[in-house]
């Protein structure tokens, strides 16, 4: 694999004011992403995995500018994206792309498969009426859909097929990167398995780079090279994926592995305990996030904030324990 | 089967709908023994949550209805309670536990409210007993400070707190059964882990049996020892988890258990799939309902539904590949599958 950084993103925040419940009262913030960096590289596919709350989906809407980041960089083949305006951003959202969680919601209901896979084309102006049909029709064949039912609506669909709906949407405009948000959280295992498939060989066959949000720590697994785990608006721990089972290190890391059912009746899973409820988000940060239900919590977890050090094999832990 | 506290024998629940009568659940049977779980797992439309609807009586008026089968509950027929009966039966022997936490709660009465009026339905005892009651539970069940969340509306709890009150309120009830429908599919990992052990630790205070239904089979091999297949609403396997993982009779199963990403596995590896979609379920009923998804399927499969037999001990299967003279191995045909 090339070890050119596609994407490099550097101390993103993100923050949320909340809405005011009384006149006079204090601007609360929710920090929803803190200090952020990772690099992704070309035609890998980075795994970001946490909790619900963890600032997960909002990584991944920041990278298609959905959301505005508060501050911090996202470098996209060197050029900083938040500053990218009219044209610039049009051509950028030619290359990133996002697949959404909801196969139902996500779908124009009062459009056929066709127009909703052809939309993206249009938008951009590519081809003409007749090239873009032969281009729906490649896609839809690509994503194992029957390029009969180009005509039929959304809701004759199954959610699998829903979601190779939204696959070929976007992949239409020959993306470089695919931002997949939970894209099989909402689907039955055996289907989820053709999904899981399909976004494994479609990257094989474009190069794509892949950045693949989930909760799920074997569908992670199963599709990433490099995982990346956030716990409340941070990265706490980002290394191959291989590494992340055989040789956990963040605390909180272990106890998300140890809270996994067993793979087979056979083997008795020992669990860490786990005391207490996830910090709030919202007002001053102070210590580690994880400070509050880590069993090796020390004196100085408390007042300062672990940055995120190299442990050696590209393997780096935000933890004073290393 | 000793002491078996539910026993459900060749149930079928129809809708009739406008668009046509829906075999939601067409033949299913099992027990649960005392103090046992019985894990149900099946992909969404499999009839899971209809079996439990079933049982609870709590399909959709007018248009549910259970056609066929029997419900036996602890030696009495559920399907002839009438309705002072049933109020004994839900929420006192049997309590059920449903996906989403939040809606289970009403949003507007405070927790301790809603505690207080479940208990005193079933005990005849006074307010304030009623609250010491649901402060004691609300405590097992891990909840911080539980007084001042007596006082707390469910949108103030997370989902996983809001789990919580419910198993506490199932706790008060001591219930003989527990009907637990997709309990920690909303929750987080770390939050499932939590609610499955406050499951267990109920079960043995109790001496409860769970029926757990759920979409994932690691929670099975956690919790369950039986476990009932489910497939376009029939039964297709049903016996002990241990021997459900390792020596597994019916297709649908093996294409289930294969198709689990795995820890384990190396990453980017190809996941073995089931072809295919579920059937409709108003055109079932004349053959395997599994027959245009096998591999294994001949051509009696498409001619004739088969019936649910017990292979080996403690062992059912509904295939016409397997029976007690000669069965089938996974892969036989295919060499590698």
């Amino acid at each position: 694999m090339s070890k050119k950084p596609i994407l490099k993103v550097e101390k993103l925040n993100k923050t949320f004011k909340l809405r005011k419940s009384k006149l006079m009262e204090e601007q609360k913030i929710l920090h929803a992403l803190s200090d952020v960096s990772l690099e992704i590289f070309e035609g890998e596919t980075m795994g970001i995995i946490g909790e619900s709350g963890c600032g997960k989906s909002t990584f991944g809407r920041c990278l298609v500018r959905l959301h505005d980041a508060t501050s911090g960089k996202i470098l996209f083949d060197g050029a900083e994206i938040n500053e990218k305006k009219g044209a610039e951003l049009k051509a950028l959202r030619r290359d990133i792309q996002m697949i959404f969680q909801d196969p139902y919601s996500s779908l124009n209901p009062r459009k056929t498969a066709g127009n909703i896979i052809e939309e993206p084309l249009i938008v951009h102006g590519i081809g003409d009426t007749k090239a873009r049909k032969e281009k729906v029709k490649s896609l839809m064949k690509e994503v194992g859909l029957n390029d009969q039912h180009i005509h039929r609506y959304p809701h004759e669909f199954s959610g699998g097929q829903r979601q190779r709906i939204n696959v070929a949407r976007a992949l239409a405009l020959n993306p470089k990167i695919i931002v997949c948000d939970e894209p099989v959280s909402a689907l039955d295992v055996s289907v989820q398995a053709q999904v899981l498939n399909l976004l494994n060989s479609i990257q094989r066959q474009y190069n794509l780079t892949m950045v693949f949000i989930s909760h799920d720590l074997s569908v992670i697994k199963h599709v990433s090279d490099r995982i990346a785990i956030m716990y409340l608006g941070r990265i706490v721990e980002i290394c191959r994926a291989e590494e992340i089972y055989k040789n956990p290190k963040h605390p909180y890391t272990q106890l998300l592995l140890s809270a996994i059912p067993p793979e087979t009746p056979f083997e008795k899973t020992k669990k860490i305990e786990l005391k207490g409820e996830i910090p709030s988000p919202v007002g001053e940060q102070v210590g580690c996030p994880f400070a509050s239900r880590c069993k090796h919590v020390m004196d100085k977890c408390r007042v300062e904030i672990p940055e995120l050090i190299e442990t050696g094999d590209n393997h780096r832990v935000a933890c004073f324990l290393y | 089967m000793a002491d078996v506290v539910l026993e459900v024998k060749d149930l079928k629940t129809y809708l009739f709908l406008a668009s046509g009568v829906v075999k939601a659940v067409d033949g299913v049977s099992f027990g649960i023994e005392r103090g046992k779980t019985l894990g149900i797992v099946g992909e969404s439309g499999s009839g899971k949550s209809m079996t439990a609807s079933s049982i609870m009586r709590l399909l959709p008026k007018k248009i549910g209805k259970v056609v066929e089968g029997e419900i036996n509950f602890n030696g009495k027929d559920v399907l002839t309670f009438n309705s002072k009966e049933l109020l004994e039966f839900r929420g006192k022997d049997v309590v059920l536990i449903s996906q989403d936490p939040m809606t289970s709660l009403d949003p507007v009465f405070k927790v301790g409210a809603q505690m207080v009026e479940m208990i005193r339905a079933h005990q005849d005892i006074s307010v304030e007993e009623a609250k010491a009651l649901s402060i004691e539970s609300l405590k097992k069940v891990g909840i911080p400070n539980p007084e001042s969340r007596m006082n707390s509306y469910p949108y103030e709890l997370s989902g996983g707190m809001c789990q919580r009150v419910i198993i506490a309120m199932a706790i008060t009830a001591q219930p003989k059964l527990v009907i637990a429908d997709e309990p920690t599919t909303a929750l987080d990992v770390t939050v499932q882990a939590q609610v499955l052990n406050l499951l267990k630790e109920m079960q043995q205070n109790l001496d409860t049996s769970i029926m757990l239904i759920t979409h994932n089979l690691g929670i099975v091999w956690e919790m369950c020892d039986d476990v009932m297949v489910m497939y376009a609403g029939k039964t297709v396997e049903y016996t002990s988890a241990k021997e459900l993982y390792s020596e597994a009779l019916h297709p649908y199963t093996w294409g289930l258990l294969e198709s689990i990403p795995k820890l384990s596995h190396e990453s980017k590896s190809e996941l073995t799939t089931i072809p295919g979609t579920p059937p409709d379920l108003r055109l079932t009923g004349e053959a395997c309902n599994f027959h245009n998804r096998c591999p294994y399927a001949i051509p009696i499969c498409s001619e004739k539904v088969p019936e649910l037999l017990e292979i080996k001990e403690g062992h059912f299967v509904a295939c016409h590949r397997q029976t007690k003279e000669s069965t089938l191995a996974r892969g036989e045909e295919f060499g590698d599958v």
